[in-house]
């Protein structure tokens, strides 16, 4: 599985993209909004791990732009603070939202559901 | 002592007219009632105490006059009757005169032919006499012998021969017995040449008393007649005998009936109606007393004391009444101002607070991440790598800080958790956990009853954003009716499912009694219910709107004696009615 880290907190993102590539996932970090669209343009993952507030460009910009352009790929919101962010995120096309900080294994199961859900609905659609 | 008093009443005056609202102290009702009280009792009280005494006093007039009109009436009518009957009297005898020559009235026989058809014809007359110009009575008619007697001396023939013709009031004459006489003097323009002759006749004064009793006074009323120096020329009940003088004063010359008040005699109250006789020597005089004059009126004022005094009692108990419950109201409404008020600071209070709560959750768990991931990456570094050295101690340690951590995001999801609680309760959550939550509930009876509940639970059914409460009672009702249908040992199985990517489902199957096509195209509707006597038939109408309000559907299927099965589809996103 493919994920891009979207965090301005660098050193979250790193741990984690360096936990999840200890686990067999292939991770990449961007700290901006800009950052995450450049690298996903460049080659889209499977899964997008988005913060939801991020200096300049805000997730959910972030999250209406993937969609946009890339249906395809899976976001899954991160936040700190509540489930508001999470319910404006579902209606953009977010996956889920999850509260920091994370459980590991939850955030996987749900990274996993999502790919597996995506790739569901793309078959029954035809597409 | 004076200034005091000005001061006090001013102080009064000025603490009614600013009635204290905003005042701290509890006294301050007191004040209030009790200057609402007098307010409303002086507003009250003083216009009917006015129009009690101005009523007082009409009244009185009224009932007196009511009294006094008729009796002045009547002494009015009286009076003419007796002018009346003493002028018919006189026209009599002075007709005789002019008719009939001295000669004729000087000869005894025809005086008696004369008397006997006058006593025939007019009442009351005694006697008949005539005079000779000597004064000298030379012939008589009557019950007495009288003839041949001098009247030279008396004043009532002195005044006859001055004044032409004379009524005289009553007088005690030789016969020693009341009576008046009247006398005219023949004149000289009458048939024959004879002036200075006197023709005469007694008038008996029992007519008199008839006269009176026509009146028909009340029996505690005395009436009578006196003569213009106060003798009684008829007896009087309370006051004298004939010819004794009236005890009291004359009352002041009136021809027109008038009434004077006064104290008589034995002491008592009364009311004098009388009027003098213009040319006659007389007063007609009523005595009443007063206390029967006034008793219509007593009887009057003591009931409208009564109602009057009835009328205060009941405005003093309404007063009182009213003002209490008034500023009980204005107490109670004024302490549940003061209540909201505080009420109203408390939850903005706390709103900020919860705010703040929030605020200092969402700065902490960025921390909070980082320290989460670093932890966790020194964790998994460690459990990867095979000879990592230390491994022993270091897991622990990981472990340690992952824990804590964890303890934190417990403190910081309660901080957001209360800070929510204010608003909506939308949030994040995993229907299969609902659904297991209120399976809790149920357990016991489904151990009890031996009811198989199966869990087809979608492994991977995505989360979705909805109201954790509402949806508890949503599974709930549905389970309830499951198990209600099932018999002991039947079975009931739950299914999770992703219906596409907007929805998910969950179907709740029975085994039970199942429904007819009838009941089914009710089953949703209010107050409808198949367990007669204790369904409130509320449930699933309940259900199904909560349902509709999350945005989602229920759908039925149903064979009589088949079971049931329920299905639940939910929208993954709330819909937009839903906010923070």
């Amino acid at each position: 599985m493919r994920v891009l880290l979207v965090d301005d907190e660098i050193e979250f993102v790193s741990a984690l993209a360096e936990r999840l590539t200890l686990r067999g996932l292939e991770a990449q970090t961007a700290g901006s909004g800009v950052e995450a669209l450049r690298k996903i343009d460049a080659s889209p993952p499977d899964v997008v791990l988005l913060d939801v507030l991020m200096p300049g460009m805000s997730g959910l910009e972030v999250l209406k732009q993937i969609k946009k352009d890339h249906p395809q790929v899976q976001v899954i919101l991160l936040t700190g603070r509540g489930s508001w962010d999470g319910i404006q995120g579902i209606r953009e096309g977010a996956y889920d939202c999850l509260m920091k900080p994370i459980q590991i294994e939850e955030l996987l199961q749900i990274m996993t559901d999502a790919v597996e859900s995506g790739r569901k609905n793309r078959t029954q659609k035809g597409a | 002592m004076l200034s005091w008093l000005r001061q006090k009443l001013t102080a009064f005056v000025g603490s009614l007219r600013e009635l204290p609202d905003y005042a701290e102290s509890p006294e301050r009702y007191k004040i209030l009632r009790r200057n609402m009280i007098i307010l409303m009792l002086v507003v009250t009280l003083l216009p009917l105490f006015l129009m009690g005494l101005i009523n007082h006093y009409l009244y009185r007039q009224t009932m007196h006059d009511e009294i006094v009109q008729p009796l002045k009436i009547l002494v009015n009518k009286t009076r003419h009757s007796f002018e009346v009957f003493l002028a018919e009297r006189l026209s009599a005898v002075s007709f005789i005169a002019s008719s009939h020559t001295c000669e004729e009235l000087a000869d005894t026989n025809n005086l008696n032919r004369i008397f006997t058809v006058m006593k025939k014809e007019f009442s009351g007359v005694v006697d008949l006499g005539f005079l000779n110009p000597s004064g000298l009575q030379v012939s008589y008619d009557g019950p007495y012998n009288l003839r041949g007697k001098d009247y030279t001396e008396q004043d009532w023939y002195r005044e006859t021969r001055v004044r032409g013709s004379y009524i005289s009031d009553v007088f005690l004459g030789y016969r020693k017995l009341p009576h008046i006489v009247m006398a005219v003097e023949r004149s000289a323009t009458g048939t024959g040449t004879c002036s200075g002759c006197v023709l005469r006749a007694t008038i008996d004064t029992n007519r008199f008393k008839e006269l009176l009793a026509a009146m028909r006074v009340d029996p505690a009323s005395d009436v009578f007649l006196l003569n213009k120096s106060g003798v009684f020329q008829t007896p009087s009940k309370y006051y004298g005998e004939v010819l004794e003088t009236f005890p009291m004063p004359l009352p002041p010359l009136s021809y027109e009936p008038n009434v004077a008040e006064l104290r008589d005699s034995r002491g008592q109250e009364v009311m004098l109606t009388y009027a003098y006789f213009e040319s006659l020597p007389f007063i007609l005089m009523v005595v009443k007393p007063r206390s029967q004059v006034m008793q219509a009126w007593y009887t009057l004022k003591t009931e409208a004391f009564f109602v009057f005094a009835i009328g205060v009692v009941i405005i003093f108990v309404v007063i009182f009444k009213l003002v209490d419950k008034l500023v009980k109201r204005l107490e109670e409404s004024d302490l549940r101002r003061e209540m909201a008020y505080r009420e109203m600071q408390e939850s903005s209070k706390l709103a900020s607070i919860g705010r703040l709560a929030a605020g200092v959750a969402h700065e902490v768990n960025n921390p909070l991440a980082i320290i989460n991931e670093k932890a966790g990456l020194i964790k998994d570094l460690a459990e990867f790598t095979p000879d990592f050295p230390q491994k022993d101690r270091l897991l622990p340690l990981t472990g340690a800080i992952l824990q804590s951590v964890d303890r934190c995001r417990t403190i910081t999801q309660r901080l957001l958790g209360f800070a929510r609680r204010m608003d909506v309760s939308i949030q994040m959550l995993s229907l299969n956990e609902v659904i297991e939550e209120v399976l809790g509930f149920l357990e016991k009876e489904a151990l009890h009853r031996n009811i198989d509940v199966q869990l087809n639970l979608a492994k991977d059914l995505p989360r979705i954003a909805s109201d954790r409460g509402q949806l508890q009672q949503v599974f709930l009702n549905i389970l309830n009716n499951a198990f209600d249908a099932v018999r002991d040992g039947g079975k009931v199985a739950i299914t999770s499912f992703e219906v596409d990517v907007d929805t998910v489902g969950v179907s709740i199957q029975d085994d039970g009694q199942g429904m007819t096509q009838e009941t089914m195209a009710h089953l949703f509707e209010p107050f409808f219910t198949t367990k007669k006597g204790y369904g409130t038939g509320l449930g699933l109408s309940i259900t199904y709107g909560i349902v509709k309000k999350l945005g989602g559907d229920i759908k039925v299927k149903s064979q009589l004696g088949a079971g049931a099965t329920f299905t639940v589809f939910l929208p993954k996103k709330a819909l937009p009615l839903a906010r923070e």
